[in-house]
């Protein structure tokens, strides 16, 4: 059976107008992401890449079209209910500012489930289990600032996932790692958005990490430029042989939605494979 | 949620929350102090008179209700008592006397006071008993008088006065210990009318009278409800006097008015330093968060769960400061010597304890603003 878009947009557009200036940063935009695909949005800055990302988080209204997740169409929600569609149905990884300082890495996964009004011992373990999946066993009652950048990552990508939302989204979450960090912490990312069947989408300028996508959207002047959707043309896009020599990845492999698995991801957790 | 967040960073980030604790702790030391100071000061003018068994005070007519300058006449105490209204009047004499020891020691000022006994003006004892004849040569002492002189029923103090050019000593003894009963400063030892003008400094130690002239005449009305025409019954019925309420009266002495709005002046600015320090310091730590707070909203953290966060910060680390400051305010008001004139009860320490838990939230409602305000996408640099 044709699996359904959980992501759609139908002309997305965003236009900021002052007096002086119009800048269309998001122009007429349709893509659908399905559960279990990971998308790659890519660009150079200022493509509109981030804007769409805004958009679908809910954060930023569109100026004309449609933006529908899970079939909900954003555009016709209040405030309060756009909040409420992100804590629950929205998992969001930043390019930085991504802990609560002061919350450890187990607490900072545990907020999601406590927003969304779960405050029991499962959801604790469920954090437990998928902290340690991703390789921060021992990690799990440090500060934020006693990680370093790719654990705190890594912390910020259960605690997307941790509550099972419809849709993950990540603004260049590799922005601030060095080339190791971004594979093993985006090859972690791809992996979890395929087992548990989300609709994922990361926006990054690295082309690099299009490797770990299914689909690569590529932007440029708020436009979709090209949509790559044939393995061996992502890997082209992701120039394969230069990343074989900076870090080759576990399997090598280049088919179309296999996935790539990263070095530290640890065995499934059986708690994880359905979801809630 | 808002519990959580909010405790969670208190406890995270305890030295910080402690200094800023320890910040609000000193002004609401210094906010106490001021305030027991300006209740001590006034208890120090108006102790007597406030505790009289009185609602209302005869004054010569135009001395602006200071005791020092009314003179009235013995026998306009009986004029007032036949005025209609009043159920009893007493009429009361105010003057300086020096409570001398032995041994050299430093003598002790205090108020030496006239009254009849039996009649309005004349304290309770709380040890021994009232003041009972006229002629007697006893004296009631306050209690500060008591453990000051340690002197208790039974036992003579000497007074010194200055009579004429000459300094002259007099023993009376002490028949009854009274509750704090200071006035213009000094605490107060009571004798009846005419030891008191036997006794009291003045230019001619061989002039006294069994019915001398008093300052003010104390009334007691007969009912609630005459009160408030017996001011004018009062001026109606006696020639040259005035009557006003014992409140009034005590407010009219003179610097009391001054020195209390000074205190009141100091405990204003200190209340606004303390929430413009409490206003700053949240306002600095919501700048220092936005990124956070801006992430926080982005991953759906409802508004009022924000603000309900910082509110209950703002409340714990104002609670915690005034109650430490509370506390070593006690603490050192305990340390005091007793002639200082700081007093921690009255309605005046309780308002300042209360404003004090108010100047947080109030201080800290610009940054809860501004926390609300904060919006994700910008917060965060998308």
């Amino acid at each position: 059976m044709e699996k359904v878009n959980i992501i759609e947009t139908q002309g997305a557009t965003k236009i900021y107008a002052s007096s002086e200036l119009t800048v269309k940063a998001v122009e007429n935009v349709s893509i659908g992401v399905k559960a279990g695909e990971f998308v790659g949005l890519v660009g150079p800055s200022g493509s509109g890449k981030t804007t769409m990302l805004a958009m679908l988080a809910t954060l930023l209204a569109p100026t004309d079209g449609r933006l529908l997740i899970d079939g909900q169409d954003l555009g016709a929600m209040s405030d309060r209910q756009r909040t409420q569609f992100r804590r629950e149905k929205i998992g969001f990884t930043f390019q930085a500012n991504n802990l609560v300082p002061y919350l450890t890495a187990l607490e900072n996964v545990e907020l999601m489930l406590r927003l969304n009004g779960n405050n029991g011992k499962t959801g604790r373990q469920r954090a437990e289990a998928l902290l340690t999946r991703l390789g921060l066993g021992d990690r799990l009652d440090n500060l934020p600032s006693q990680l370093s950048g790719g654990q705190q990552q890594r912390v910020a990508i259960a605690r997307s996932l941790i509550h099972s939302p419809s849709v993950v989204l990540a603004d260049e979450p590799t922005a601030n790692l060095d080339t190791e960090r971004a594979n093993q912490v985006v090859g972690i990312f791809a992996d979890l958005i395929h087992e548990e069947n989300r609709a994922g989408i990361m926006v990054t300028h690295d082309l690099r990490m299009s490797r770990y996508v299914d689909k690569v959207i590529q932007m440029v002047d708020g436009k979709i430029a090209r949509v790559v959707t044939e393995r061996s043309e992502i890997d082209l896009l992701a120039g394969t042989n230069e990343f074989d020599r900076l870090g080759p990845p576990s399997n090598g492999g280049t088919k179309r939605g296999a996935i790539v698995r990263s070095p530290r991801l640890q065995s499934p957790v059986p708690a994880f494979a359905g979801g809630d | 949620m808002a519990v959580y967040l909010g405790f969670k960073e208190v406890w995270r980030n305890k030295g910080r929350f402690l200094l800023f604790s320890l910040v609000i702790a000193l002004i609401a030391i210094l906010v106490l102090f001021t305030a027991g100071l300006g209740e001590g000061l006034a208890s120090a003018n108006k102790e007597y008179l406030e505790k009289l068994d009185a609602q209302l005070l005869v004054f010569q007519e135009g001395t602006g209700y200071s005791t020092v300058e009314s003179r009235i006449d013995y026998k306009d105490t009986r004029r007032i008592r036949r005025v209609a209204g009043v159920a009893d009047a007493g009429p009361i004499g105010f003057s300086n006397a020096k409570i001398v020891f032995e041994n050299n020691l430093e003598p002790l000022n205090v108020s030496f006071i006239g009254v009849e006994p039996g009649k309005p003006g004349a304290p309770s004892s709380v040890v021994g008993e009232d003041l009972r004849s006229n002629r007697a040569k006893v004296v009631l002492v306050d209690q500060r008088v008591a453990e000051a002189a340690r002197v208790t029923v039974g036992d003579f103090i000497t007074i010194k006065v200055t009579q004429g050019t000459e300094e002259e000593l007099y023993d009376l003894r002490v028949t009854g210990i009274t509750d704090g009963q200071q006035y213009f400063f000094r605490p107060s030892i009571f004798v009846s009318l005419p030891v008191w003008d036997m006794y009291r400094p003045k230019a001619d130690s061989s002039v006294s009278s069994s019915q001398p002239a008093v300052n003010v005449v104390a009334i007691r009305a007969d009912s609630p409800s005459s009160l408030e025409n017996l001011p004018a019954a009062i001026s109606a019925g006696v020639s040259d006097v005035e009557a006003t309420d014992i409140k009034t009266a005590y407010e009219s002495a003179p610097g009391y008015a001054e020195q209390q709005s000074t205190l009141n002046t100091i405990k204003a600015f200190t209340f606004l330093i303390g929430a413009l320090v409490i206003g700053g310091f949240f306002q600095i730590q919501t700048l220092q968060k936005i990124p956070q707070i801006g992430m926080l909203k982005a991953i759906g953290t409802p508004n009022p769960v924000v603000a309900t966060a910082s509110i209950l910060q703002i409340v714990f680390v104002t609670v915690f400061g005034v109650v430490l400051g509370g506390a070593v305010t006690v603490g050192l008001s305990m340390g005091l010597p007793s002639g200082v004139p700081i007093i921690f009860t009255g309605t005046s320490i309780l308002v300042a304890a209360v404003s004090l838990l108010l100047i947080g939230p109030i201080g800290g409602m610009v940054s809860i603003r501004l926390a609300l305000k904060v919006e994700p996408l910008s917060a965060l640099g998308m």
